[in-house]
This record gives C-alpha cells, structure tokens and sequence, in this order.
C-alpha cells in the first residue's frame, strides 16, 4: 500500500484505538494519582472537574454563569450565606435582628474576619459592598431587592439598613451582597474575598486553583489546596474521571455513572435548575401564545425523563423547582399532557403548520444537547422541524443569553440565592435577564405585589399565582430539574448537597 | 487508460460494491427509523432484531450506520467533486499557460495547504453555521489545492511533448488541445488522487460531527456517534466499535480501490 492510503487507514485505527484503551485503562491507578500527600493531612489536594470555564469577570457582583457561582460560593460570603439545610447563618456578621416591623436589620460583624489579602473586614466595606452590588450587579432581583433600602449605617461594629418597606427576603439579597473589599479594583482577574477559600490563579480553559484560607473565622477546611479542571468537552471531563485523574466531578449523567468503572462513590440529588425549552417570546414564531402552547402539548416530558435520565430528575411545569417546597406547584407540572393533535390543531389555529426554527443549545452540556435531540424527534412527529444547533458557553452566552439572537434553546436556569424572585423576577418584562422577552402586564402586576406583601401565606399564593401565569401562557415549554449526579473519588468523604447551586469544598475531607 | 487486474482492485470493488448497495439501500429504506427512539430498548446489545444494538435513546444503531454512512458519503463525493472540478479547472490552465497567473495561484493554494483543512473548515462553519450544505461547500473548496497541484505538475510536464508541440502546429484550438490531448493524461494520477481525497474527505467529515460542528442532531453521522458512543464505551461497547467500524470498513475499501488502480497502472508502486 501506498503511504497516503496507509495514513489514512492509520488515523482510523488510532482513532478507534485510542477510544480503546481509554477503555481499558480505565481502572488502573486510581490509587497514585494524587500528589503523594497522605502523610501529612494539612497539605492534602483535590483536583475537581469543571464541565465549563469560569465567567471572564470573577468580581462577585457580575457572575452570569451558575457554574461559576457555585465555585465561587467557596470565596466569597455574604454577611449571612445559606447553609445545606436552606438557612442563613450568620457569616461575616456575627449576629443579626429584625426589627418587629420587617423594616430594621441590624448586623453585628463578627470580630476580626479577614480578607483574603489580610486586610480585617470593616463597617465601611460592608457599606462599600452594598453600595457597589446595588449599582453595579448583573442579578436582577437582587438589583431589585436592594433598590428597598432607605438607609445604611454604620456604628463600630455594627450594620443598620432600614427598608423603605418590608421585603421577606431580603436576607437573602443580603446573603448574596458578598463583603469585598472597599475600593479594591481588581476583582475581575484576582477576586478578593472572606470566603474558606482564597481564590490562587486561573488559566483560561484550563484550570482555576483555591487554597484554604487558614485565617477563615469558622471551622477551617481539611483540603489545602482543591484544582478545578476545565473540560469544555463533556465526554472528555467523563473519560479523565474514569482513568482517576479528577478526584471529583459534579452534574454527571445517570449514563455516565452507570459507565462508570472505577469505583467512585456516586450521590444522587438535584441540581436545583429549570431546564426548560425556553422560546424567544418576543420574535415570531413563538410571539404566539398557541404555538408556544403546541410544543407545549407536542413534547412528552415524562419520555424525555425516560430517555434522557432513566426516569431521574423531577418535573417541573414552571420556572420553580421541587426542592423549593413551600412555593412549587405540583399541578402544574401536568398542565400540558401530551397531546400531538392538540398540539397539530393548535399549531393549524394559528397558521404554523411545518414550523421550522432552530434550537441553539451550548454543546458542553450532555444533558443539555440530549434533551434538544429528544425534543427535535419528539416534534418532528408533529410535522415541527426543530434544527439543533450546538454552540460553545461563550457563543452562547453572547448570541443568545446577552444578544437575544435565537429561536429555541435548553438550558437551566438556577436560583442565585434562596428565594423565589430568584427564580421569577427574570421574566418581568422590564428585566434586563428577560432572555425570552415574555412581557406579560399581569404577570408584572402580580410579581410586584408578592414582593412588597408581608404576609407570607398571602405572597406565597401570590408566587404560586405567578407561576401559573407563566405556565398559562406557555412562556416556555418547561421540562425537568436534573438529577445531579456527583462522583467522588473513595478517597475522600464529606460532599455536602445544598438546596441551591453551591459546590462547598469546605465539607470535604480525607476519607 | 487500461488497468491491470490485481489482488487490491478485486478486493476494493467488491467491498466498495457492498458497502455503495447497503448505503443506497439506506436512503430509501432502514430497519429501523434513524431517529425513532424508544425508552424500553436502550443500549440493547447486538441481537437479530438491532444487528449492531441500541444507543442510549433506544435507537437502532444498525439504521444509524447506514444512515449515517449515506451522509459520510454523499459528503464525501460532494466535496471530492467540488474540490476535483476546481483542481482540475485551476491545474490544467495553470500547468498550461504558467505565468505570473500560474505563481500566484500556486502559492495560494500552498497558503492553503499549510492549514489543516479541518481547522480551516471550524472557522467556516463557525462563521457561517453548519449544516450539510455547508459542510459540504467549505471542504471541497479547501480540497481544490490539492487536486490543483495534482494535475497542474501532469500538465505542466505534458505540455512541452512533441505531440503537442505538433498539435499546436497544426492549428489545434487550445481548448481542444487541453480536453483531447492533455486531461486524459493526467487521469493515471487524477484517480488515486480522487480516492484519497474520498476518504480524507470522509474523516474530516467525521471528525468535524465528532466535535459537534458538522452534522447536528438527531441526524445520524459516524462522527457524532462515535463522539456519542464513548460514554458507553463499557456498557454498550458495540455502540462504537459499529460506528467506528463503518468508518474503518469505508476508508479501507477506496483505499484499496485507490491502491489498485495505482497497482494496475504501474504507478504508485512502493
């Protein structure tokens, strides 16, 4: 043979190869890989799997992605920040009170928490942080929630706001004001915290590394120093896992666990996000309520839970999720039964027959891209052609989370703290995270009025209410929240799952 | 052109044979759907209902094959077509005329052979968007320069022969004398060079859907199989070894088709 055809021949058989004795290698050396620590439990490592790079900026205030949040939840913290259990306790301040009216709180900080630069936190950069979070974050509803405030002060050591009027949850806004250092401006590239972990270096698409921060105020950590792997392709980040070069990756796939053969302990929770085929409400096609409601009725969630999951992972039917008990709406989640003539018959209401548009959907995220394959089959049965498109996270955070430039696209939206505007404040259609352009003057109207009532049981209805609006209107076409599968190497314990997107390194420890 | 019966030629045109009916077998029917799915059948292994098993959405990978098969290779024909019409366009008047003309037309094709044509062929698809139009444009217009170079070289060196000399002589239209006189020569190394471009053509397909800028689900490709198929490379080996065996199966038969032509012509010997 020639040696062109041989090299052709050639890159097949090591491309099928390589595929093999990834295979194969798979067991061996699960043991050796880490940096030869045991001895001494004080300078122990752990190198983590990231399924997406970290947002370009890292300054708390303007984190967009919730991969990036959660990993971020490790360096920053709020004057309280949530525990496991969905509670805020106390953090950089020491105490906290609420005045009877809701209109009063009342921080003390604690004595002598530092900053990662070693500089002793003060009244003033707590007065700093809120001022510099409320002009400048990129979170709408805490944006919103901060707008309350009539007034700070400071006195020593302690923290006084006063609300115009009462917001019920407002500690948890506070809980994501991350206490910064005052007129510290290097927060996009070296992000200085008080978190139990400082943040080191970050390479681009590569890595990002954290130490423990042995000045933490609480109970400090056990791992020194935890490496976060950036694999932008998923398949990969699964491949590194099994050969037992991560110690830990998160948001696995329940196929991916079953694969898994290196005998990794797997936890199964929820990753606590709408996924959801979320439609650009504001361009045609999907301008119109019925043909929303068409794919609505044309797509089997129960199949795609099927498919996809192994029937993990929980339905939704709005933009809550399940682990937030007190406000989801368990009817929802079946207001839109499968139905391919319904959906027919309403797409041939509103003229739409042979709708054609395109899913744009970020291809890092196995999940992600098999739900939009599910779904593009799943329509086609009712003649809606759906074209994927796979995107990578930048692509897709600039054309379709920023620009607005898409028909379709699956992805999950998280809360990015613990409350229900977390979730719901987005859709308000003077929203500047608005994605989908839903611009809905009930909704609006009913939004408002659970924000500014006090009674809980009132506000509560008031949300629910909100949900149902959206899932009337069929603003999205809402499909699960994920089982979150989380591998961890046997030689390490201590995962801690959180009712919200956080991965705590703190917890972690040596077997 | 005559071409001698040998071992790799008998072989190459009986796989190729096979291999050309069940692809075109597969555009008009499948056993199964290529994207039907079903839950209660994932990752069946191979059995005389899924000859090569399931995939993860119960689908038949044996339809998928062939299915995707279909793309590979009408792809692959696209763009070696492209690709063989501009080489042969820009060569033959290149290596006839030479000139400034001939320099730089040559250099930019050498500009364009210093990048891997399937980095190119990202940018492209990234700046335009895929799809198998697209996919199919992009490829064979960066697969011109080596067909180009190809035949210009033959061309170049068949032009200065007598007979040509004589034909000139003789009042011969230039056009004529390109068609009838020179491009049948250049066919002894047309061919192989088409086969190979054939299969190199079939990879950066696949290699392209592999990174999830080519063919886009749900519609089969080998590439995006094979990228799909590694997750269940323990549970579901035959997901991948069918995929990446269609892909070895169609490679191997041009490349032996290629090699016998070589063999056949007496040229090529190694």
């Amino acid at each position: 043979m020639n040696k062109k055809s041989l090299a052709a021949l050639l890159a097949v058989f090591v491309l099928a190869g390589s595929l093999g004795t990834v295979c194969l290698g798979a067991t061996t050396e699960t043991e050796a890989s880490s940096d030869g620590d045991v001895a001494s439990s004080g300078d122990t490592g752990i190198t983590i799997g990231l399924p997406q790079d970290l947002d370009s900026s890292l300054d708390p205030y303007q984190i967009t992605a919730a991969g990036t949040r959660e990993v971020m939840f490790n360096v920053f913290e709020g004057l309280v920040k949530p525990d496991k259990d969905g509670n805020f306790k106390d953090a950089v301040a020491s105490s906290h009170e609420v005045s009877d009216d809701g209109l009063t709180y009342t921080f003390t900080l604690r004595d002598g928490v530092k900053f990662h630069n070693g500089e002793i936190v003060t009244a003033d950069d707590v007065l700093y942080s809120f001022k510099t979070c409320a002009d400048t974050t990129v979170n709408s509803s805490v944006a919103s929630a901060l707008s309350d405030i009539a007034g700070e002060k400071a006195d020593g050591n302690t923290v006084t706001i006063t609300l115009k009027e009462p917001l019920s949850s407002f500690l948890s806004a506070v809980s994501s004001v991350s206490i910064v250092p005052a007129d510290y401006t290097d927060q996009a590239s070296v992000p200085v915290g008080t978190g139990p972990y400082r943040f080191v270096s970050r390479s681009v698409q590569d890595n990002a590394v954290f130490e423990r921060n042995d000045d933490y105020y609480g109970k400090l950590p056990q791992i020194k120093t935890v490496t976060c792997k950036i694999f932008e392709d998923n398949n990969a980040l699964f491949t590194a896992l099994n050969a037992g070069t991560l110690d830990m990756a998160f948001h696995l796939t329940v196929d991916q666990t079953k694969n898994l053969t290196n005998g990794y302990k797997v936890t199964e929770g929820e990753m606590n996000l709408v996924q959801a085929l979320y439609l650009n409400n504001a361009k045609a096609p999907f301008d119109d309520e019925k043909v929303r409601q068409a794919l609505c009725y044309g797509i089997d969630v129960d199949s795609i839970l099927e498919l996809t999951e192994d029937g993990h992972g929980a339905k939704l039917g709005s933009s809550m999720y399940p682990s937030f008990k007190k406000y989801f709406d368990d009817s929802l989640t079946d207001a839109y039964p499968y139905d391919p003539e319904k959906a027919q018959q309403l797409l041939a209401d509103a003229g739409a027959q042979g709708l054609n548009f395109t899913i744009k959907v970020p291809g890092n995220y196995t999940q992600h891209v098999d739900t939009a394959t599910v779904i593009a089959e799943q329509l086609s049965q009712i003649g809606v052609t759906a074209n994927i498109e796979q995107v990578d996270w930048e692509t897709w955070l600039s054309d379709v989370y920023q620009n607005r430039d898409f028909d379709a696209t699956v992805i999950g939206f998280d809360a990015a703290y613990l409350s229900p505007d977390a979730l719901l404040q987005r859709w308000m259609s003077d929203d500047a995270t608005n994605m989908i352009g839903y611009s809905n003057p009930d909704y609006d109207a009913v939004m408002k009025k659970a924000q500014s009532t006090t009674d809980d049981k009132e506000q509560t209805e008031l949300y629910k209410q909100a949900e149902k609006l959206l899932s009337d209107t069929a603003a999205n076409v809402y499909i699960q929240d994920l089982a979150d599968f989380v591998a961890l190497s046997p030689k390490f314990t201590g995962y801690t799952p959180y009712p919200l997107y956080a991965l705590d390194f703190s917890t972690l420890k040596l077997a | 052109m005559k071409i001698r019966k040998n071992g790799f030629l008998k072989t190459g045109e009986i796989m190729s044979l096979v291999l050309a009916t069940v692809i075109v077998t597969g555009f008009f029917w499948t056993p199964y759907g290529t994207t039907a799915m079903n839950a209660a059948e994932k990752t069946l292994p191979p059995s005389l209902h899924h000859l090569l098993g399931t995939d993860n959405f119960g689908r038949d990978v044996f339809s998928r094959v062939i299915s995707g098969a279909g793309t590979s290779f009408l792809i692959a024909l696209g763009v070696v077509a492209v690709g063989c019409i501009g080489g042969v366009l820009i060569g033959s008047l290149c290596g006839y005329f030479g000139g400034i003309a001939d320099a730089v037309l040559m250099r930019v094709c050498d500009a364009i052979t210093a990048f891997p044509a399937i980095l190119l062929a990202l940018v492209v698809v990234s700046l335009f968007g895929g799809g198998m139009a697209n996919i199919l444009l992009c490829l064979g217009l960066l697969f011109i320069p080596s067909f180009a170079r190809v035949v210009r070289t033959e061309v170049a060196r068949v032009r200065d022969m007598n007979y040509i000399q004589s034909a000139r002589l003789m009042g011969v239209s230039t056009g004529r004398i390109l068609l009838r006189h020179i491009l049948p020569n250049t066919f002894p190394v047309l061919l192989p060079a088409v086969t190979i471009g054939f299969n190199n053509a079939v990879l950066a397909e696949a290699s392209m859907s592999f990174l999830g800028v080519g063919i886009q689900p749900p519609q089969a490709s080998l590439g995006s199989m094979l990228k799909d198929s590694q997750t269940y490379l323990n549970t579901a080996p035959w997901y991948a070894l069918g995929t990446g065996g269609m892909i070895v199966l169609l490679v191997l038969a041009v490349s032996l088709l290629s090699e016998g032509i070589q063999q056949g012509t007496g040229r090529g010997q190694v």
